[in-house]
């Protein structure tokens, strides 16, 4: 019982036959899955596949038609407030305030997601430091280069220590030494225990995660650790594992 | 005659120097790579060529015409994709391509040989908002639009950015059918399996020019024994192959740790050894031909 009791806190996500339909069209088409503590997930899958609403769901900005899902230890649709208490996100389009300097930044997610004032400013020291970036801390963040504001971003959405960081194409247009860079701060939350749940267009990055899904048409068509999914497609690559299961979608336009 | 010629092109933003001196040519037809990171000076470079930005320093031409006195002329003649999605999102995407086909004095009819093989796949949609449109089909819209008045250059700053695997391939296959129709191409992209594909490609850092050469010349130029290591818990045999003293550099690529020595006289014995003595298990190591990521990883060292 008790090892039991254990396992289950271990799973931070728990998805069951979660369902969005807008109108006639289901754009998330009863998908169920766990995500455990510490994992890095990659969750793929072809554009207008349905992995944004997915995600949605999953942070609490968009009620499921049917099915259940819990994360960081909420219902995605009773407790919303308290799962996006218990998250962090960064999307590739909007995750830092340009105007503002790069401190001004930790100071406003900090308060925001209630992080003690008194720890914001060591904290903010000590992320930077990690980063090699304190010279900037007075910089606006509008003239940063985009893979600087990138890593940044990642900082700012684990600054309050959540159970679950949501990563949505964060390094989409980055070039692939900012890309290897950007993982290895990846690794680093996942080490300090920090669920990663991210989305890729590149499939070495798919590698790189302990397992990934592959969404097709709004349905998860594989689920499993990258080597797995290369032996059941027998293919040499992700890059071909993906190629071989969303080529065949129906849902091309979308 | 060049298609693109620069000629010391220079910009700054206040203090930010962004082009510092940026020469080449580019001749009909070809299809020209540009590489290196965000701030590099690559979208500064586009605007230029397509007469959105004037330049400090330097002069440029397309198809013959100088980007300053002839901007209207050049305006004509190329098709330019930003990096950002800069079409209409409330119209649809038959309006937006009815729109720039207008804007140039021409139908859709006219020239819809050209965009065939891409509007098609969005066509079934074409009454559609633009906003609504996944990232894959934005694309296919956006280079349909850039295509309509039928350019003979076509600037394409990072399309594929968002895309999946998928429609990414698709897109490479139209550009490779438009390269057969002699339009020259100017391309700028993240993806190192996208630049291989380009006649030449030009490694741009800091606003500089590195070097402009064919893949095969770069890759040909690797000049270092490259080594593939795998085994169990990547993450920490990346750290521990960094730590040995005979390694120069060690980069995770997918699947495997890509890692070059300090010394050509040692083989992928001397990194198995030494990996199995730090205790790391299931270690395997072996040789292989540097790829064009691999370059790209040494040359920004």
């Amino acid at each position: 019982m008790n090892s039991k009791m254990e396992q289950e806190r271990q799973q931070v996500i728990t998805v069951e036959n979660l369902t969005k339909r807008f109108g006639h069209f289901t754009a998330v088409d009863n998908i169920s899955f766990e995500v455990h503590k510490g994992e890095i997930f990659g969750f793929l899958g072809a554009n207008g596949a349905g992995k944004t609403t997915a995600m949605k769901m999953l942070c609490g900005l968009s009620k499921p038609t049917s099915g259940k899902g819990r994360v960081a230890g909420f219902d995605i649709e009773k407790e919303s407030e308290s799962v996006k208490a218990n998250i962090g996100y960064m999307s590739q389009k909007f995750s830092l305030y340009e105007d503002l300097k790069v401190w001004e930044n930790f100071r406003l997610f900090g308060g925001i997601y209630g992080v003690n004032d008194k720890e914001i400013g060591p904290r903010t020291d000590a992320m930077l430091a990690q980063l090699g970036f304190e010279k900037e801390k007075n910089t606006l963040v509008s003239s940063l280069p985009l893979g600087w504001k990138q890593k940044l971003a990642f900082s700012v959405a684990i600054f309050h220590e959540p159970k679950i960081v949501f990563l949505d194409e964060p390094t989409g247009g980055v070039d692939p030494v900012t890309r290897r860079q950007f993982w290895e701060l990846i690794y680093k939350a996942s080490d300090r225990g920090i669920t990663v749940f991210v989305t890729t267009h590149y499939m070495d990055e798919a590698e790189y995660c302990n397992r990934v899904s592959i969404m097709v048409d709004g349905r998860i068509d594989a689920l499993d650790s990258p080597r797995n999914l290369k032996r059941i497609y027998d293919a040499a690559n992700m890059n071909e594992v993906f190629i071989h299961l969303a080529g065949s979608s129906n849902r091309k336009a979308d | 005659m060049y298609s693109v010629t620069a000629e010391n092109l220079e910009i700054s933003y206040g203090t930010v120097k962004a082009l510092r001196g940026v020469s080449f040519q580019v001749p009909r037809g070809e299809m020209f790579g540009l590489i290196g990171p965000d701030g590099a000076g690559k979208t500064s470079l586009f605007r230029i060529l397509t007469t959105l930005l004037l330049a400090d320093a330097g002069s440029a031409t397309v198809d013959g015409y100088d980007v300053v006195k002839d901007y209207k002329e050049i305006r004509g003649r190329v098709g330019y994709m930003p990096g950002r999605f800069s079409l209409y999102q409330d119209l649809s995407v038959e309006e937006n391509l009815e729109f720039f086909a207008t804007l140039f004095n021409t139908t859709i009819k006219e020239n819809y040989h050209l965009i065939k093989d891409i509007y098609r796949h969005i066509e079934p949609f074409k009454t559609r908002k633009a906003g609504a449109l996944s990232g894959g089909m934005k694309q296919k819209l956006a280079l349909s639009c850039a295509l309509i008045h039928k350019p003979s250059v076509l600037f394409l700053d990072e399309p594929t950015t968002g895309v999946d695997p998928v429609s990414r391939k698709e897109f490479w296959e139209m550009l490779k059918r438009l390269k057969q129709q002699n339009i020259t191409i100017i391309v700028s992209t993240p993806y190192m399996d996208e630049a291989v594909i380009c006649d030449r490609i030009a490694l741009i850092n800091d606003g500089k020019f590195l070097q402009i050469e064919t893949p095969q010349n770069i890759i040909d130029a690797f000049g270092k024994k490259l080594f593939a290591v795998t085994g169990d818990n990547m993450s920490r045999l990346l750290n521990e192959v960094r730590e040995m003293d005979i390694v120069n550099s060690a980069f995770a690529f997918g699947d495997e740790h890509h890692v070059t020595l300090t010394n050509p006289l040692l083989d992928y014995k001397d990194i198995e050894a030494g990996l199995l003595e730090k205790g790391c298990t299931h270690v395997h190591v072996k040789e292989i031909k540097a790829g064009i990521e691999d370059c790209y990883m040494a040359l920004s060292q």
